[in-house]
């Protein structure tokens, strides 16, 4: 490997760049004003279908995606290609449901999921519930950006945690001059450069490797005891409702639906549910890549005895691509994980300002205060992400993201649901809710990760033999579904049983009342 | 077909991607790869056409651009 001095100067070099970028947006389509939060944190609620395509993928397939899902075939598999249905179907899924959530909120000028929650149901707990639950599922997913980005630096053997704190300070002060008008114009170089990466690796790297065949040969022999490489009787349902949970849960994601709300028009959001999926032909190229390692017996970088399976695609590039290419795609994974903090962080501060600071500390904060807290609130919603990276065991963040993908999930009622029917009462959504919520935790908490040396938290995976024999449905003994799928469905379920009860008694009282 | 009918087409990129029983096998291949994964990288374009089509189809003068 040698020294990576030509990776790191092209590296850095690409990342000055496009930070210059991160500044110059404040000026791009330039606002009247920038205080006011539908231009700080909305970017105008202009964009058209280009930028939104640019902007959303940019935000939806972050870095830690970008290393993560290839390191899970490297470890596991065919498991690890659940990434691929999930991505698919979460456009077709989400068509009527994004296109309706424009309308409302464009009519009602709401900024965040919550808002709209707070208008529909009329409950303003029930909003603070769901602010809550995106702010705590979001944290985690930026700090994971950070592992991304760690990624890289351990690839290029760079030491030391200052050029992650550089990183993130330099992103923290654009997004707080910027606002959401900077992660839109740098997506556009971050989602090129990543194009560009991605197809030049599957077209060089197999042909180096001997071609396809020889890679997926290499994987059938390091999965032989297991047949990994395939799913068998007893993961099908876990990457079932792995796809299908996962698919419902990220346009709940409060940075998703910033993207979303920040499009132009209701047609702009629409064509676009058909224009996202080239995403997805790219994490599927992107999930190969860890086939591809194993075939060019890359092993994971080592750090304080620890291997961390995240490196596995930078160490691959570094072995396989020029030097310079290979500081092109590291700062590629770099921007990658600059794109969706940044717009995590927004929407994370605007369901602070939004629901929190507007709705119990000043009820009548100007647009120019709102904007105002939202940007102090990015900043301190960014260092809280380094500082948990840095000062905690990043397998913490890990586990914390896993946990947020199942309580995010929980808000599907409150925000999907009842955007399409008046009939869930408050109060079912937020009992569906706390059932919900309750459920993921105590079943995530008794997932072991004996890799990992874990006793709870350890996967999303529940097998299904903890409660009853799988035989009784005719299911393999060692099947598992996904935690956040069973949750939901209790949440639902609850959520209507409510509804029937409450609105059975209210119809009663105003029938006493009449 | 009725305006809004066409949003059940919707229902096909979204279960077919969800039965395992379609993909989950080894041959045939196609270019190397396993028909596990050249098959539900081919998800992409099916899920692709038929989004294109719901939308063509269940555009209404407001979308249009100008309409607003």
């Amino acid at each position: 490997m040698g020294t990576h001095t030509t990776e790191i100067i092209i590296a850095v070099a690409v990342f000055g760049l496009v930070s210059v970028m991160g500044f110059v947006a404040s000026r791009w389509r330039r606002p009247t004003t920038l205080r006011h939060l539908d231009e700080w944190g909305l970017g105008g609620r202009n964009f058209g279908a280009w930028i939104t395509w640019f902007l959303v993928g940019g935000d939806l397939y972050t870095a830690y995606t970008f290393v993560a899902v290839p390191a899970l075939l490297f470890g596991a598999g065919a498991m690890g290609f659940f990434a691929v249905p999930y991505t698919i179907i979460v456009y077709p899924l989400v068509f009527l449901f994004l296109s309706r959530l424009w309308t409302v909120a464009h009519e009602g000028g709401h900024v965040t999921p919550a808002d709209v929650v707070r208008a529909r149901s009329g409950s303003a707990t029930l909003a603070l519930l769901v602010a809550i639950t995106g702010i705590v599922a979001t944290m985690p997913y930026i700090a994971l950006q950070l592992v991304g980005i760690e990624a890289v630096l351990k690839a290029m053997n760079v030491p030391g945690s200052w050029p992650l704190i550089a990183a993130f300070a330099v992103l923290a002060a654009y997004t707080y001059q910027s606002g959401l008008r900077a992660p839109a114009l740098i997506a556009f170089v971050k989602d090129l450069l990543i194009y560009v990466i991605i197809i030049v690796a599957v077209l060089w790297i197999p042909a180096k490797l001997g071609g396809w065949g020889a890679i997926f040969g290499a994987a059938e022999e390091k999965f032989a005891a297991t047949g990994a490489t395939l799913l068998n009787a007893g993961n099908q349902w876990q990457y079932v409702t792995l796809a299908l949970g996962s698919a419902l849960a990220l346009f709940l994601y409060p940075h998703s639906i910033t993207g979303v709300l920040a499009s132009r028009s209701r047609d702009v959001v629409r064509r676009n549910m058909a224009a996202l999926p080239a995403y997805s032909l790219l994490l599927g190229l992107v999930a190969l890549l860890g086939y591809m390692a194993i075939a060019a017996g890359v092993t994971p970088v080592v750090t304080d005895g620890k291997p961390d399976a995240n490196t596995v695609v930078p160490v691959l590039f570094d072995r396989m691509f020029p030097d310079w290419l290979a500081g092109v795609a590291f700062a590629a994974i770099g921007i990658g994980a600059l794109v969706p903090a940044a717009i995590m962080s927004i929407a994370a501060a605007n369901l602070f300002t939004r629901n929190i600071f507007k709705e119990y500390l000043k009820r009548d904060a100007t647009p120019a205060q709102e904007a105002t807290v939202s940007k102090v609130a990015s900043l301190v919603v960014k260092f809280g992400a380094v500082a948990v990276i840095l000062l905690v065991d990043p397998q913490f963040s890990i586990d914390l993201q896993l946990i947020g993908g199942v309580i995010i999930l929980q808000t599907l009622p409150a925000v999907g649901l009842a955007l399409f029917s008046r009939w869930w009462h408050r109060w079912g959504l937020v009992a569906g809710w706390v059932t919900g919520m309750a459920l993921g935790t105590w079943l995530l908490y008794q997932i072991p990760n004996p890799a990992i040396g874990h006793k709870h938290f350890g996967g999303s995976a529940f097998p299904v033999k903890n409660w009853f024999d799988p035989g009784v449905l005719g299911l393999a003994p060692n099947t598992a579904v996904y935690v956040g799928f069973l949750a939901v469905i209790a949440n639902i379920v609850v959520a209507a049983l409510v509804t029937v009860a409450a609105r059975s008694a209210g119809g009663h009282a105003q029938r006493v009342r009449t | 077909m009725a305006r809004r009918g066409w949003y059940w087409l919707l229902l096909v990129p979204v279960v077919v991607p969800l039965l395992p029983f379609l993909y989950n096998a080894d041959e045939p291949r196609l270019f190397g790869f396993p028909r596990f994964y050249w098959l539900q990288l081919a998800f992409i374009p099916l899920s692709v056409v038929v989004t294109l089509i719901v939308y063509r189809r269940t555009r209404t003068p407001a979308d249009e651009p100008g309409g607003e």
